[in-house]
């Protein structure tokens, strides 16, 4: 194929109409830019809501309370549900339900001090698998154990801001005691959350503690369950087991949307999962679509080109040039065209990809936006393929110009 | 080398049929040069364009070199025009953006000769015509003269047996066409057999036999030696008119 001829010709062609070649280029340089910035968006997207649910748990139904909206069974609307510990140890013990923690949330925040210093901040009560539900980093001493829960020791282990807060000398706060509501707790440990400045404001307590200290006897705010493997009908027949159980024991109505909030994350993983492949069609469809506009305007450029040439080409054809000879000067000419435009849209479209990854600031649902290797070989063959598909009615006509029509003398 | 049995050509324009060649019988012997004259429309250039394989004829055999042209696909036809045949145009038919000495090794480059060579060649070619000062310009840089020189050295580049010549120089003064006809001549008497559409008597004077067409039909077909009688006589009847 490689022909140092049929390249000085396709060359001299694109000298001679550089305009023409720029336009034309361009709308296939465009949609190939387009394409590549648009998947690359969607993937920065798709990584950034990933990372969201990548710092909790991803495999967690947390059921909070909530108010109930309608009466049921002699029972008053605008209830609000509290669950307590016997809730809590039954929906424990639902099949494929691997660890449970329940919390008890402070309305509202308490100060804490120490030495003199103090804050407000919200107390979290809570069973040790908090930690992996929070996806909280430990970052010294330990996080609340299963030993804190059962002797109700009055141990505490505070958000970063917290320490940074309260130890503003930079000690370790290990081992101090801070005060709540006069209550001295021990601190053994400090954690950090990749979620953001408003959970490290927080501190967390054993939930049996601060049902005694609290005033809270036996209550809780919430419950979460945590799977080690479930599918998402596995999930939602454990929360529809859950809903079911608690709407008896609290005497609300099962249909009673606002008595509960169940968040399940599996569900609401999977559902993004499926949301993002359904993004990922709809850009490439996009894509394709630019893609084609780029390709007819080709086609079209291709179109003239031949029709300008049809002198040329009878010349050719008088002088011994084959029908495909023919054909393979128009095709090669569009492919080159094509496949060295799409290339500067390519590299463009990367190039901002980088930039855009690189300067942007760690946004919320929205990091990291690239594009993978398959993309872009696939991106090229694509635009080889486009090319010869553009030049290929061109050339058909080019072969079929008749030497005698051609070289009729106007 | 080129014999035309029955020769028929119909041109069908929408409803219209055009009867253009309406049973052609030449006989061309090799090493011939030969002119076709006759009035627009009598068929001449299509005559020309079936010889060239530029065209199909309906009806009648065709014989070229040989062989007997029939039912050939345009590759074929191609490979033939590529070998067998070299042409020169009215206009001269040279790629505006290709310089002299490209121009001229064109044929070469579609019978898969190296660059290398072929550009070689086509200097050999360009000598012959008085050229080579000229090699790397473009055909716009020429005169009309030199561009139809130009055209004949991309005609004999592919050593072909036939010339076929569409009014050569048509598009030239009197004093230029004389001169490529010297050159025409010269090719001519190389042995290669020379057929040249024109409409200028002077033109057709210098070759060796005249074929006149008129409505399609051989009118005349007179060779040289009777040249010479055939114009007194008809000098005689204008003056008698």
């Amino acid at each position: 194929m490689f022909d140092i001829d049929k390249w000085q010709e396709i060359f001299s062609t694109i000298k001679k109409n550089k305009l023409r070649t720029f336009l034309t280029g361009f709308s296939v340089a465009w949609g190939i830019f387009m394409l590549i910035v648009l998947l690359g968006s969607g993937y920065g997207l798709e990584n950034g809501v990933r990372r969201q649910f990548e710092d909790d748990g991803t495999n967690i139904i947390g059921i909070h309370q909530g108010t109930t909206s309608t009466a049921y069974k002699g029972m008053q609307a605008g209830r609000t549900i509290t669950f307590t510990n016997e809730d809590y140890e039954y929906l424990s013990k639902l099949q494929d339900v691997d660890e449970s923690t329940g919390r008890f949330t402070i309305a509202g925040s308490l100060p804490v001090s120490y030495k003199g210093e103090y804050g407000n901040f919200n107390i979290y009560a809570i069973h040790p698998p908090y930690e992996y539900v929070a996806a909280a980093i430990v970052t010294s001493g330990r996080f609340i154990n299963k030993a804190d829960v059962d002797e109700k020791r009055k141990v505490i282990c505070l958000g970063r801001l917290v320490k940074e807060a309260l130890f503003k000398d930079g000690k370790d706060p290990i081992g101090e005691y801070v005060t709540i509501n006069n209550f001295a707790f021990k601190v053994v440990g400090v954690f950090n959350d990749k979620s953001g400045d408003r959970v490290l404001n927080r501190v967390y307590i054993p939930l049996s503690t601060a049902q005694g200290v609290f005033s809270s006897a036996n209550q809780m705010t919430s419950i979460y369950l945590v799977f080690d493997d479930a599918n998402i009908a596995e999930s939602i027949k454990v929360a529809d087991e859950a809903k079911t159980y608690l709407a008896n024991k609290h005497k609300f109505a099962v249909d009673d949307r606002r008595a509960l909030n169940v968040d399940n994350n599996i569900l609401d993983f999977k559902r993004f999962l499926d949301l993002f492949k359904n993004i990922r069609l709809f850009i490439w469809i996009i894509g394709m679509g630019t893609i084609i506009a780029g390709i007819v305007g080709v086609s079209n450029i291709m179109m003239i080109v031949v029709k300008d040439r049809t002198k040329e080409i009878g010349v050719r054809k008088a002088l011994g040039a084959t029908p495909w000879s023919v054909v393979s000067l128009v095709l090669q000419e569009s492919v080159l065209i094509t496949t060295v435009a799409g290339y500067i849209g390519l590299v463009l479209g990367v190039g901002l990809l980088e930039l855009i990854s690189k300067t942007l600031p760690d946004i919320a649902f929205f990091s990291h936006p690239e594009i993978n290797f398959d993309v872009a070989i696939g991106a090229t063959f694509i635009l080889i393929f486009a090319g010869a598909l553009a030049g290929f009615v061109p050339a058909r006509k080019a072969a079929s110009v008749k030497p005698v029509v051609a070289l009729r003398d106007e | 080398m080129i014999r035309l049995e029955n020769i028929h050509k119909t041109y069908a324009t929408g409803n219209n049929k055009l009867h253009v060649l309406k049973g052609i019988e030449v006989n061309i012997n090799e090493g011939e040069m030969v002119s076709v004259m006759g009035s627009s429309g009598s068929g001449k250039s299509t005559l020309l364009n079936i010889v060239g394989l530029l065209d199909t004829h309906d009806e009648g055999d065709y014989f070229l070199d040989g062989m007997l042209i029939k039912n050939m696909n345009e590759t074929k036809a191609a490979q033939y025009r590529n070998k067998l045949l070299g042409f020169v145009f009215q206009s001269f038919n040279l790629i505006p953006f290709k310089n002299a000495m490209e121009n001229v090794a064109l044929p070469l480059y579609y019978q898969n000769v190296g660059r290398k060579k072929r550009n070689r060649i086509a200097m050999e070619y360009l000598e012959r015509m008085g050229l080579l000062d000229w090699a790397d310009h473009l055909p716009s840089e020429l005169s009309g003269g030199q561009k139809q020189r130009l055209a004949i050295a991309r005609a004999l580049i592919s050593k072909p047996k036939v010339i076929l010549a569409d009014e050569p120089t048509g598009a030239l003064d009197s004093q230029t066409s004389m001169e490529v006809m010297d050159i025409l001549k010269e090719v001519n008497k190389d042995g290669i057999t020379m057929l040249i559409v024109t409409h200028e008597r002077d033109i057709a004077n210098r070759t060796d036999r005249i074929i006149w067409l008129k409505d399609g039909i051989v009118e005349k077909d007179i060779f040289n030696g009777e040249l010479k009688a055939y114009k007194e006589r008809k000098l005689i009847s204008v003056e008698t008119k």
